[in-house]
């Protein structure tokens, strides 16, 4: 941690104990993918810093946080929009519209993949199976809310409910 | 919501409610916890647990097939620390079963997880769940929250004097962590990258203590197989391949859904189920067993049965019972490139036949699909394949090699037109059609 102060907050650290709690005593390390969900969660994306403070509440070396922040796609190493929205494409998805959704977003929203918009509101992912080929097309906002049977009417709505 | 149809349903009987029927009373009305309570109350050994679980012949349901007892029967017998985990890191592109297992019956999981810990003498387990259905995460922190409140996770469960804790772990977006070793390692707050096998988890698994290990569906039956016996259970399916499974039907039919049906039902039968092929589009081929198992063309598929044997009777895997249908608008050589890319993207990038080798052959589909394809790339592909399968620590090496295998065995023709043409056998128009929002479905669902 070089000294620097920790920089989440005490809610956010409540909320990571309770994950610590889930693990054997000496197995604190375990909560490092909740704790750095939550970290997410409560800053927009993943800084070294907030990495840092993870690890430094968790006991355990920077780089072994920032190794798993680094390996599972769902960690925002860089800013982000406000609203992260990821468009499945695969197989699955494509054979009932996964694809033309993907399509429709990136025209409505004025953005390619991978890129959000100026108004920093949208930010524009494709992503892998997401467990729910049966709803295609299938999408998530901000990692932890699944919309279905998502066709241009549907994204229409969601995109209105992002304010 | 998936659609839910079965014959002689178990595991989706007490689904009808929707997600108004997930909690536990509703549970126990449906005569939840009552082969755990039985256990206890009866004091029934652990060993004739397993034993009533090998009678079943009740398979690993997240793909490899694994007779459940004998993996259960090789924990080392004893105290000492172990562990049960559940695998619901349902990441197989075409497999959603689990995710509404976990939606519907939460506590069929529990009560099997709990069963589990019984029966080889663990105190403690983790239920790993897929980091992109959170919501359902959420729904079984709630549910293990009633679980405990009842008494039946905690401490001297029951008056039994047997202690277990269950908790959820999620995933955060990573395909290989449904390999089991990775997910241990995830669980452990690691990078999810497989370890070498042997020592295989029953005598080495998380926090180097022996786990036993197992899919959410299979965990979801374990209840039902005690309550009506493990022969019945298997008289439910056929010899081998013991009771019902789900069937996560996906691509072109009329109806995508899960659908529970015994073993050894056949494939048109589903189908049909299904709600039969959409826009009255001829079925062209289907992957039977999620995006890993080899393809199978439409004659061969219809013959099959839907159990373990049958399908690798014709060359396939029923894995995970991930079934996607593909009709005659969809190119072939179009679809593989978007599961090499899969594949390419997921690779752990642990070994070098798999993290050089799946991004070699996702360039080669790639530049095929794009009419930059060679006489000789085809020959190539399989080369490539060859030298990944069976040189990598764990199955996704091979799990990107079959896709190809199977597309080159059934359909190397299509491979061949767009290499000399440098564009698609299937006209441009009908891919379209099939590419397409499914509207029918679509009217009013709920996710």
């Amino acid at each position: 941690m070089n000294g620097q102060p920790n920089m989440l907050s005490q809610e956010a650290r409540a909320r990571i104990d309770r994950e610590v709690a889930k693990y054997p005593t000496d197995q604190k390390q375990s909560a490092v993918m909740a704790a750095l969900r939550i970290a997410q969660e409560e800053q927009g994306w993943l800084s070294n810093a907030a990495i840092e403070s993870v690890a430094s509440h968790l006991d355990m070396p920077a780089i072994a946080a920032f190794e798993v922040a680094s390996f599972y796609n769902m960690y925002d190493l860089r800013p982000i929009g406000k609203y992260k929205l990821t468009v499945c494409t695969n197989l699955p998805c494509a054979l009932s519209g996964g694809v033309h959704a993907a399509e429709y977003l990136k025209r409505k929203l004025g953005i390619d993949l991978n890129e959000t918009t100026p108004d920093g509101k949208f930010t524009l992912k494709e992503g892998e199976c997401m467990g729910a080929c049966g709803d295609a097309p299938v999408m998530l906002v901000n990692n932890v809310q699944m919309r279905c049977f998502m066709t241009p009417d549907e994204i229409d709505k969601l995109l209105a409910e992002c304010k | 919501m998936a659609l839910i149809e079965a014959i002689n349903p178990l595991l989706s009987a007490g689904w009808g409610k929707g997600d108004a029927g997930w909690g536990i009373g509703e549970y126990e009305q449906r005569g939840g916890y009552q082969a755990l309570k039985r256990i206890l109350t009866e004091k029934i050994a652990p060993e004739q647990v397993i034993a009533e679980i090998k009678a079943s012949v009740l398979r690993g349901r997240g793909g490899a097939g694994f007779p459940t007892g004998l993996k259960w029967s090789f924990m080392p017998k004893g105290s000492g620390e172990k562990y049960v985990v559940c695998n619901t890191d349902e990441g197989e592109p075409g497999t959603f079963k689990d995710r509404d297992i976990l939606r519907y019956d939460p506590h069929a999981v529990i009560e099997g997880m709990i069963i589990a810990g019984y029966s080889v003498g663990a105190a403690r387990g983790y239920n790993y769940i897929h980091g992109e259905i959170f919501e359902i995460y959420d729904r079984f922190e709630q549910a293990l929250a009633e679980a405990r409140a009842t008494g039946y996770l905690g401490g001297n469960i029951l008056g039994s004097g047997f202690d277990f804790e269950l908790f959820a772990h999620h995933g955060w977006g990573a395909y290989i962590c449904g390999e089991e070793s990775a997910l241990l390692e995830s669980i452990e707050g690691k990078k999810g990258q497989p370890r070498f096998k042997p020592p295989f988890p029953a005598s080495f698994g998380l926090y180097g203590k022996p786990t036993t290990i197992n899919n959410t569906e299979t965990f979801a039956s374990i209840p039902f197989v005690l309550r009506i016996g493990g022969e019945a259970y298997l008289n439910l399916g056929k010899p081998n391949n013991g009771g019902t499974k789900l069937f996560s039907v996906s691509g072109h039919v009329n109806k995508p859904g899960n659908y529970e049906v015994p073993m050894g039902t056949p494939f048109a039968t589903l189908l049909e189920m299904a709600g039969g092929m959409r826009g009255g589009r001829k079925l062209k081929a289907v992957i039977p067993g999620g995006s890993s198992s080899p393809v199978l063309p439409a004659n061969i598929i219809m013959d099959c049965t839907l159990d373990y044997d049958s399908i690798a009777k014709a060359g396939s895997m029923l894995g995970s019972g991930a079934v996607i249908v593909m009709d005659e608008s969809v190119c072939m050589v179009k679809a593989l490139d978007r599961l090499s890319y899969f594949y390419y993207e997921e690779s752990c990038g642990q070994c070098t036949p798999c993290r050089e080798g799946t991004g070699w052959l996702y360039k080669i589909v790639h530049r095929i699909e794009h009419g930059q394809g060679r006489a000789e790339d085809l020959d190539l592909l399989l080369d490539v394949g060859a030298n990944i399968c069976g040189r990598t620590i764990c199955a996704l090496g091979d799990a990107a090699v079959m896709p190809i295998q199977g597309m080159l065995r059934h359909f190397r023709a299509e491979f061949e037109y767009h290499v000399e043409h440098r564009k698609c056998l299937v006209p441009a128009e009908l891919q379209k059609a099939g590419s397409t929002f499914h509207t029918r479905m679509m009217a009013g669902a709920p996710c």
